[in-house]
């Protein structure tokens, strides 16, 4: 009897370990994005797909930007996240601070043509750490019933309080609000990075925000721009162009874009230095950023793909709403990611204590 | 004789003493037992964080790894007599800059540098990528000079090389100092940040620390004058409608801060409930703002704050027997007098106590200025948050976390020796 009590429970515990060791087995990635419908985006066309095909599970998780939990992450030695969806800037510095891992393009899959991926994603989306997802840009909206009569068709009047008068809402960071300062001012589009390089340009653009800046309300999170402009908290407002295309087909906003002078910008996967996972990670990014991938996100939201192949795969019906679609592409700025890499630290700095006078 | 040299025996032989020892020692043992788990959860949680707080304010490690040899060629430069350093610096810091241009480590040195000096993290980011290309031979001998002023001239400015000289102290007091909007001169001497760098303290009345210091008093005094007749009010009711009308202090008080905060949203924004009113009855021609800015954050802290004010104001009116004031009345007082001479001295040690709570919780608050304020709104502890998060100085968050916690203590220290802790009654 005793001895088929032991019997029983040796099974019973060889069970247990094998069946932890089973658990084990299935691994678990962490990739970590923006939230929203832009998450919902790559969960659609990525995290789904991949699971499927590898059995890998992948658990998402949302942050708004930044370096610090990674760098808090890498710098402790406990890694849990394995991949990050980054802005360009944070991808260049967390390469030059050593909190990412380098990543070797000529392993991701070429486009179905056989053009190598290196020719395929757009010049400047691939980095030494981090590899190109879509397109994204800031744009200003309005709320349409605002207008009745005249209505706002340019940066320059989003700077206009006395054609234009009511509250405006812009991201709380220098980024993209010092261009538009300059464009405001005058300084054609492609010429906004050589005067923001003089010190002189750097006051101008502050200047020209000095004069708007009592009639701003900032906002930090993607989401809360269609939502100011909602409430009517804000009458403009500058915005993800990803958010208002919800906002306005999918929820029935009477906002409109002003495509004029929008700054573009991408997004790119990179991954956390140190993480246990480095091979599923690294599996991850070259399978969601394959043509059909990139092409496929774009179902789900209005960016668009850095992959030339994926473009031409890119449903119709979306096209006409992508920041890269030829109508609006016309009068648009790429956000300068040499320029802000370097200078955003003392930008912010800058940004930071003028705001807190 | 031979009884008193006799000593005690319990059973088992063992002496009364000793035996007495042994429980003792088994006591303080259980004792100790019992604490531990509490003892070891508060290090953990509480004192280790702090403790590494303080430890990150000053540990200053980036500069003295990354360009060590360049500092041990600085040492000997004096900045007072040629305002560059020799030749063998330029070389040195070249050697080192492209080595750590290649292992990725010269981002942090741009960095830190940076946050001494504004414009370094570009200059040497850009540096090391050109001098990395440089090829390195007997031709370049003498000439590392002239290649750093080619690719920029600041590297002929004394300052660019006092500043890595300084940041390369293992240990620094610079974050403190900049906490306080000061910095290092090219001496060493202090002196003020420029202008356009400073917020925390030379910028007046308005900056971070007095904001701080002004708003949280402006609080305490608000749930002082609000919180008191409330109190009041408690402890004279009878019992039972005195229990009803205490639900409605305890309701808020067990709700969530950030559903708290974000009510006042609804109320206060330019399309609230508030505007809407008062444009209803015609008392305003046009919405107000009443959110986003300093009114919202003091109306809002206020609110919130207000049950830590009435609770101990309420729980020291409670002791305080009705017959001291009825006597002083029929001694000749009048009400004013019986209150102000007799019923409010008693009650002080509830205003002290949550005058004390008010402040101190109100000095460190992040989320209510965070969400219901504008920019110019923000109390210390909204920097402390920026640094750790956005900036990544995480020696400045610490030193202004340590100025912060030093300023607690402060107050606390302070009321003590004014009113006496022993006096305070939290309930």
């Amino acid at each position: 009897m005793k001895q088929e009590t032991l019997k029983l429970s040796l099974v019973v515990a060889a069970l247990a370990v094998f069946g932890s060791g089973s658990v084990h087995a299935q691994q678990t990635l962490t990739v970590v994005s923006w939230g929203g419908a832009y998450t919902h985006s790559q969960v659609k066309a990525y995290h789904e797909p991949f699971m499927a095909k590898t059995g890998v599970k992948i658990s998402s998780e949302d942050y708004n930007g930044g370096l610090a939990q990674v760098k808090a992450q890498v710098e402790s030695g406990n890694v849990t996240w394995d991949v990050v969806d980054l802005e360009l800037s944070d991808a260049i510095r967390g390469c030059d601070e050593g909190l990412l891992e380098k990543f070797d393009h000529s392993i991701l899959p070429p486009a179905p043509d056989g053009t190598p991926a290196t020719r395929d994603f757009i010049p400047g989306t691939l980095t030494e750490c981090a590899v190109g997802e879509i397109v994204w840009s800031t744009v200003v909206a309005f709320d349409r019933e605002k207008f009745p009569e005249e209505w706002p068709r340019s940066i320059r009047d989003f700077f206009n309080l006395e054609r234009f008068p009511g509250k405006r809402g812009l991201r709380k960071t220098p980024r993209v609000n010092l261009e538009w300062a300059l464009m405001a001012d005058g300084v054609p589009v492609g010429q906004v990075y050589e005067v923001l390089a003089t010190p002189e340009g750097v006051d101008r653009a502050f200047g020209v925000l000095d004069r708007i800046k009592g009639q701003v309300v900032w906002w930090e999170a993607g989401a809360q721009p269609p939502q100011l402009l909602a409430d009517g908290e804000v009458v403009m407002t500058s915005a993800y162009n990803g958010r208002l295309y919800n906002a306005i087909f999918k929820e029935r906003k009477p906002f409109e874009i002003i495509w004029d002078g929008q700054v573009w910008d991408i997004d790119l996967w990179g991954i956390v230095k140190g993480t246990p996972n480095l091979q599923t990670a690294i599996e991850f990014v070259k399978f969601s950023t394959d043509t059909d991938r990139l092409a496929d996100q774009a179902k789900y939201i209005s960016y668009g793909p850095v992959r030339r192949s994926s473009m031409e795969k890119v449903n119709k019906r979306m096209k006409p709403h992508l920041p890269t679609s030829p109508d609006n592409f016309a009068n648009s700025l790429q956000n300068d990611f040499d320029w802000w890499a370097n200078n955003q630290q003392e930008m912010d700095e800058r940004f930071t204590n003028w705001l807190a006078k | 004789m031979v009884q008193a040299a006799q000593t005690f025996e319990v059973a088992g032989g063992m002496s009364l003493k000793a035996a007495l020892a042994r429980a003792e020692r088994r006591n303080k043992i259980r004792a100790f037992l019992l604490v531990l788990p509490l003892l070891l959860f508060v290090s953990f949680t509480f004192l280790a964080p702090i403790a590494q707080m303080m430890w990150r304010s000053i540990d200053n490690p980036v500069i003295a790894e990354v360009f060590p040899e360049t500092l041990k060629v600085l040492e000997e430069w004096d900045p007072s007599g040629a305002p560059t350093p020799p030749e063998k610096a330029y070389e040195t810091l070249a050697t080192e800059l492209s080595r750590g241009y290649k292992d990725r480590t010269v981002g942090r040195a741009a960095t830190r540098l940076n946050y001494s000096m504004g414009g370094m993290r570009s200059l040497i980011t850009k540096t090391s990528r050109q001098i990395s290309r440089v090829q390195v031979g007997p031709f370049m001998e003498g000439r590392w000079k002239d290649k750093f002023l080619e690719i920029d001239e600041e590297w002929g400015k004394r300052e660019v090389w006092t500043t890595i000289k300084y940041t390369g102290d293992r240990y620094t007091i610079e974050f403190f100092l900049k906490a306080l909007d000061l910095g290092y001169d090219w001496d060493k001497s202090i002196i003020p940040e420029p202008e356009n760098r400073q917020l925390y303290f030379l910028t007046g009345f308005d900056s971070v620390w007095f904001r701080t210091l002004w708003i949280s008093a402006l609080v305490t005094i608000l749930c002082v004058l609000l919180g008191y007749p409330v109190g009041y009010l408690l402890a004279n009711l009878p019992l039972r409608t005195s229990n009803l009308l205490m639900i409605l202090v305890l309701l808020p008080f067990w709700t969530s801060l950030l559903v708290r905060t974000t009510a006042w949203i609804v109320v206060l924004q330019t399309e609230g409930v508030l505007n809407d009113v008062m444009m209803f009855l015609g008392i305003i021609d046009e919405r107000i703002q009443l959110i986003f800015n300093r009114f919202g954050v003091i109306v809002a802290m206020t609110h919130i704050l207000l049950p830590f004010m009435i609770l101990p104001i309420y729980s020291v009116m409670k002791t305080i027997p009705p017959s001291y004031e009825r006597a002083a009345r029929s001694l000749g007082a009048t009400p004013w007098t019986a209150f102000w001479r007799v019923y409010f001295p008693q009650s002080l040690s509830g205003i002290g106590a949550g005058g004390l709570l008010v402040f101190i919780l109100a000095l460190g608050y992040y989320i209510t200025p965070a969400l219901v304020g504008g920019p110019t709104d923000q109390l210390v502890s909204y920097f402390i948050a920026d640094h750790t998060n956005r900036s990544l100085n995480w020696g400045l968050a610490s030193s202004l976390g340590a100025f912060l916690l030093a300023g607690v203590l402060a107050v606390y220290v302070l009321y003590d020796k004014l009113v006496g802790i022993d006096n305070m009654k939290l309930g």
